[in-house]
């Protein structure tokens, strides 16, 4: 191997990993000075408490989304009954919903006040009462609603290449179909099913819009309060850098616990796979299922949010809505594309001989999916701010370059998302044999040329999901879009943030509306090809 | 165990991949289903296991219907163990724990036990600890047969075992899994599409075509005494040559009245092509029977040479390797037959 | 092999198009931060708030006025890392602690104008003049008109009477409003006195703390409880688009030192470009036909006293206003807020 072979993927990875460093460098510096005073009045009043509801907000959302994601990727890939074929991708849009909306929408129509309870109380008297939606166990069922797609794509992903396969394995061997999920289909599927809950664990402990219309206290709301209420940014990024930390282990002892079991099963996807055919009654059963699932999460809040849309449209709907979604659509686009690029980069360099340089930058890249928002966001001005005022400092014009440019909007996103088609993009890598780029390279391909040639049209699956994921993500992102935007660049999102910190709701319902309809279409395209691609 | 195959059918589509095919397994013999790619073995051995659903016909074993009218028994109630064709172990798993994979019902110890005894049938005792994808080909065929004999299924069930092995090991293996079972006493069945290793393995061997069964016999009878001129051709070398019956035993040819019993009767006076195999011809300087030497090939013991009979007529002579002639020269030949195949003359 | 191959050109194409875009798009935006004679706001007051009257004032003095709207907070905080290269002359917020917060950590430069002076009352801008008050947000009780007597409502304090048990209903205590609320009564009766107060509203409350004003206004509309402390504007909206909600609002402490008051107001960056015309835009904004609209529009009072506020606030009445200077609320914020998670409000 040359020198320059060897330091292109460790240097590779080191670049694309920059942005998050340059994040993660400017959390640090401004996380610097201790505030002892305030952080006993945390620890004594504050930590105790958000430290067990997020466990129990992260323990519950997680484990109901992956039954929920699991249990459906699974009927949906392996399993026949009524309506399969329409279930497969609609279940996946709820990903184009933004768990602040689901949240928002079901605390306006289920809480006391609202039209359902209202209702009900009419019908069966005053004394008549739902469980409390705004609860924690409220707070855990919007949210596992919002984000199980992640697990259920994923899931599916590996159910759809190599489940039925390693079932008629267990069966020849004894199991039955259900038995041979639990010890065959879904053990293989590990990586894939742990890929999705670490987004699902992620995501939950960053979220600040949904839990704050619950008022649920996390470790995010106590970052935020330490910042927007106490006034000590530098505590602020303190927490988040031990949330940051404690992500980090539970990462790394995932890892771990794999061990060096495999995941690759030899030709997997062969053979279309054969579905398991349900009994009647299950059939209708997991139609049921699914028709509940699909209402609860996207259905029913669309509907909603079409109602209060049409009630506001004439209010706010103008020509300017073509270039929200214009401006969502672009950088979503655009950002998608990058991530996923550089995800592949990322697993190529690891795999390409980078050695732990690469795998340290791996690490780091994908961290910022975990951070809150916001203070991701403080993170990338502070580094953007920084270059820039470094760039006058050497002699440029006094003023902004960087900072408020749609490539700072981009590096921002890049360092929160990176994460996101990281975990799809390593799936597919892992599922690629060696033996495959051996076989390229004993033909005189370059390393650059077998992933190009060989990987990248292997991956296809992966990087549609990763684009995919990406995608409807940066539609629904507030904080770094609303920090980093240049001067008129609003989206939708940023319409939407504008609303409901009014706490105009309703009104919020029309951008929140548009940004579910724009991602339809990237979401019914994107699960077309993905199934193509697995099939084929 | 017996396993009986009655009028079994499966159709993809309008497609017949499997039509009418009946055969019997006794308990303890090893079976092959033999023939070309796409002639159906695969959709039978699947069919047997349990993967697939048959449109007609009946699958018993040991006298209980496994699929049948108005039967099916799902296959991991079938006690029918697999190995497949790209082995399909559990990567997730490690050597040993595939092969206890399908142990259940049993304590620890037991199951530890034959776990063991199973990986040492094989040979694979030592590499209990290594996951399938540090084992090279040869040791992840062996672990599958180890995996899908340890829970002693009724009937082993192996899916072109050897195909994506190289040649050297196929040859050993082959008699190593067919020692592995018969020391287990199981009841198996394979599909290849590689006489060599049905011979090598197979007690009785089936030729498949088109889904349906040419013939249900021992390999020598394959060899020596093919049901059809389709089995006659796939299974071992050979040429033939036109003819016509002449009474009972007797045959009238190009190379003069050839003698012996026909294997299927025809009417006397029936054009007929007769199956010549290579060592049914002897070479003998001094015959009259004079040929042209086409082609010859090496094969170490012995040369089998391609040889052109005066009418252009072409046959096939296995010859020691020590007696080396020139292609394109002249060869004396005679004929060494005990008995007759031939089939009637398509016209 | 052809079709791999075509597969990879077909990725090559969209990484290379993904590339142009962003360089092209990038560079517009370069050009488009370039400043010439706009002048910029970044603002906390949104939108639909705004930008009616940004635009005027620009076409007014043929400039662009540019805005970036977000949260107080990180609007301060992305003042303070752009430092001296900030391209933001006035930094516009919804609560006073946000502007407090800007002008200790020396983002905001006093503007030193008669005007403003004499059209903002004392206790609702900066004495030295690094921010101004633009309209008066009033934090109040509101009460279900069908079930609650208004004359047992009194002072904030009196909220966590006995006699209010279940009845109670809160807005989170994260919120900004809440908390300057707290500073406030802070500022008035000292930590221990605030914090029996504190404690004895959050044993009366009826539900767990609502996220915003709107929801515990409905659910005091719908029984869930009778009585709650909101901002006014909130209940304006909701009686302008449903005449006879049934929820009346109490002006607090009308007894004692008056109605608790937050601002919406705006300061001139210590690094503004264009400070002369941010100052002649505050100047603008502080002139009562200005005012009437910028506080009408969402039913705030105008910090401006000459101004009459519109027919759905002035039905609520006259009330005295607490005229303790709104800076204080943001001094004592952080104190408000430890007191809170003290008492628990959640």
């Amino acid at each position: 191997m040359t020198l320059a072979g060897r330091l292109l993927p460790g240097t590779a990875a080191i670049l694309v990993a920059l942005p998050m460093l340059a994040v993660l460098a400017a959390v640090l510096h401004g996380a610097t000075g201790a505030d002892p005073e305030l952080w006993e009045h945390l620890r004594s009043f504050v930590l105790p408490g958000v430290t067990r509801s997020t466990l129990v907000l992260v323990a519950g959302v997680v484990a109901l989304s992956l039954i929920l994601g699991v249990s459906l990727g699974w009927l949906t890939a392996a399993c026949d009954f009524p309506g399969r074929g329409f279930f497969a991708w609609a279940l996946l849009l709820p990903l184009a919903m933004p768990a602040y909306v689901l949240a928002f929408v079901a605390v306006a129509t289920l809480d006391y006040a609202g039209p359902v309870p209202s209702l009900l109380r009419e019908w069966f008297g005053a004394g008549f009462t739902l469980p409390p939606i705004r609860s924690t166990g409220g707070v855990i069922a919007v949210l596992a609603l919002a984000f199980y797609p992640y697990v259920y794509l994923l899931a599916r992903g590996a159910f759809l290449t190599h489940g039925t396969r390693a079932l008629e394995a267990g069966q020849s061997l004894g199991l039955g179909p259900w038995a041979g999920f639990f010890r065959v289909a879904l053990p293989l599927a590990r990586p894939w099913v742990a890929a999705g809950a670490a987004l699902v664990a992620m995501e939950t402990l960053a979220d600040f819009g949904a839990v704050s219309v619950f008022n649920y206290d996390t470790f995010t709301t106590a970052i935020y309060k330490s910042w927007f209420g106490l006034f000590s940014l530098e505590t602020a990024l303190q927490l988040a850098l031990v949330l940051l930390a404690l992500v980090a282990v539970a990462l790394a002892v995932e890892q771990l616990a794999r061990g060096r079991a495999r995941y690759a099963l030899a030709g997997a996807g062969a053979r279309p796979p054969a579905r398991l055919r349900l009994r009647r009654r299950l059939a209708l059963a997991a139609t049921v299922y699914a028709t509940l699932v699909f209402a609860l999460a996207f259905a029913l809040p669309a509907l909603c949010l079409a109602v209060w849309a049409l009630e506001v449209a004439p209010l706010d709907l103008d020509a300017r809505y073509v270039a929200y979604v214009t401006r969502t659509l672009l950088l979503a686009g655009m950002a998608a594309v990058a991530c996923a690029a550089l995800a592949v980069v990322l697993g190529w360099a690891v795999r390409a001989g980078g050695g732990w340089p690469a795998r340290i930058a791996a690490r780091a890249a994908t961290l910022g999916y975990a951070v809150p928002g916001t203070v991701l966001a403080v993170g990338v001005v502070g580094a953007l701010a920084a270059a820039d005022l470094a760039w006058v400092a050497l002699g440029a014009t006094e003023g902004l370059w960087l900072q408020g440019t749609v490539l700072a909007l981009l590096l921002g996103y890049v360092a929160r998302f990176l994460a996101v088609a990281h975990g799809p993009v390593e799936g597919g890598l892992a599922r690629l044999k060696p033996s495959l780029a051996e076989a390229a390279r004993s033909f005189g391909l370059g390393r650059l040329a077998v992933l190009l040639r060989v990987q990248l049209p292997l991956l296809r699956a992966g990087i549609g999901t990763a684009l995919l994921l990406v995608f409807v993500d940066v539609m629904k992102e507030m904080p770094i879009t609303l920090m980093t935007r240049p001067f008129g660049w609003d989206t939708l999102a940023v319409r939407v943030f504008e609303m409901t910190a009014e706490g105009e709701w309703r009104r919020a319902a029309l951008p929140s509306l548009v940004i579910t309809l724009a991602g339809l279409v990237p979401v019914v395209l994107l699960t077309r090809r993905i199934e193509d691609a697995s099939r084929g | 165990m017996r396993l009986e195959v009655e009028g079994l059918t499966r159709a993809y589509g309008g497609q017949r991949a499997v039509d009418g095919l009946s055969f019997a397994l006794e308990a303890g013999e090893i079976g092959c289903l033999l023939g070309p790619s796409g002639c159906g073995k695969t959709t039978a051995l699947r069919c047997i296991a349990g993967f697939d659903r048959p449109d007609g016909g009946q699958i018993s074993a040991a006298g209980e219907v496994l699929a049948g009218p108005g039967a099916f028994v799902p296959p991991e109630r079938r006690r029918i163990g697999m190995v497949f064709q790209d082995y399909a172990l559990f990567p997730h798993l490690d050597v040993f724990g595939n092969v206890s994979f399908g142990l259940r019902g049993l304590d620890r110890a037991a199951r530890d036990a034959r776990a063991r005894e199973v990986l040492d049938l094989v040979g694979l005792g030592e590499l209990a600890g290594r996951y399938p994808d540090e084992l090279s080909g040869g040791q992840q065929q062996r672990v599958a047969l180890a995996r899908a004999l340890a829970p002693r299924p009724r009937l082993v069930l192996l899916d072109e075992p050897f195909s994506s092995l190289d040649t050297e090991v196929r040859r050993r293996l082959a008699g190593d899994v067919r020692a592995a079972l018969k020391r287990e006493g199981a009841t198996a069945l394979l599909v290849t599409h590689d006489q060599q290793e049905a011979f090598a393995i197979a007690d009785r061997i089936g030729v498949m075509r088109a889904g349906r069964l040419e013939q249900w016999d021992s390999a020598w009878r394959l060899y020596h005494s093919p049901a059809t001129r389709f089995v006659a051709d796939f299974v071992g070398d050979g040429a033939f040559i036109p003819g016509h019956v002449e009474g009972e035993r007797r045959v009238a040819t190009e190379l003069g009245p050839v003698e012996g019993e026909l294997t299927t009767p025809l009417a006397s006076g029936a054009r007929v092509d007769l199956l010549l195999r290579p060592d049914d011809i002897v070479v003998d300087a001094g015959s009259p029977l004079r040929t042209r030497i086409l082609d010859k090939c090496f094969r170490g013991a012995q040369f089998m040479y391609t040889l052109a009979l005066p009418s252009g007529e072409r046959v096939l002579a296995l010859v020691p390797s020590h007696e080396d002639h020139e292609v394109g020269g002249e060869l004396g030949i005679r004929l060494e037959t005990r008995h007759l195949v031939g089939f009637a003359r398509e016209a | 092999m052809l079709e791999r191959l075509s597969a990879s050109r077909r990725w090559g194409l969209v990484v290379a198009l993904t590339a142009v875009a962003v360089g092209a798009a990038s560079l517009f935006a370069l050009r488009a931060g370039a400043q010439g004679d706009a002048l910029v706001v970044y603002s906390a007051r949104k939108y639909q708030l705004v930008e009616e009257l940004f635009r005027e004032y620009g076409q007014l003095r043929g400039i662009e006025v540019k805005f970036i709207t977000d949260d107080g907070a990180p609007l301060v905080a992305r003042l303070r890392a752009e430092g001296r290269n900030s391209p933001a002359d006035v930094l516009m917020t919804v609560d006073a602690g946000d502007l407090w917060r800007a002008q200790s950590a020396g983002l905001l430069q006093p503007a030193k104008s008669a005007t403003l002076d004499a059209n903002i009352p004392a206790h609702l801008r900066d004495p030295d003049g690094h921010w101004y008050g633009l309209s008066i947000r009033a934090r109040t009780i509101a009460y279900a008109a069908q079930r609650v007597k208004p004359e047992d409502l009194s002072s904030y304090a009196a909220l966590g009477e006995p006699r209010w048990k279940g009845r109670l209903c809160l807005r989170s205590g994260k919120h900004v409003y809440n908390q300057s609320l707290v500073a406030i009564l802070i500022a008035e009766h000292g930590e221990a006195a605030t914090e029996r107060i504190v404690r004895s509203w959050v044993a009366n409350l009826a539900t767990a703390p609502f996220s915003n004003d709107t929801l515990l206004l409905e659910a005091i509309a719908a029984g869930q409880c009778d009585v709650g402390i909101v901002n006014s504007y909130y209940l304006g909206r909701l009686q302008a688009e449903r005449p006879g909600f049934p929820v009346a609002l109490r002006w607090a402490d009308q007894a004692g030192s008056g109605v608790h008051v937050n601002i919406s107001g705006a300061g001139i960056t210590r690094f503004a470009r264009n400070r002369a015309e941010a100052l002649r835009f505050l100047e603008w904004l502080s002139t009562p036909a200005i005012q009437a609209r910028f506080a009408g529009a969402n039913f705030e009072f105008a910090a401006n006293p000459g101004v009459e506020p519109p027919p759905v606030v002035a039905a609520w009445g006259p009330f005295r206003q607490n005229v303790i200077n709104v800076g204080k609320a943001g001094e004592l914020q952080p104190a408000a807020v430890r007191l809170m998670d003290r008492a628990g409000w959640k």
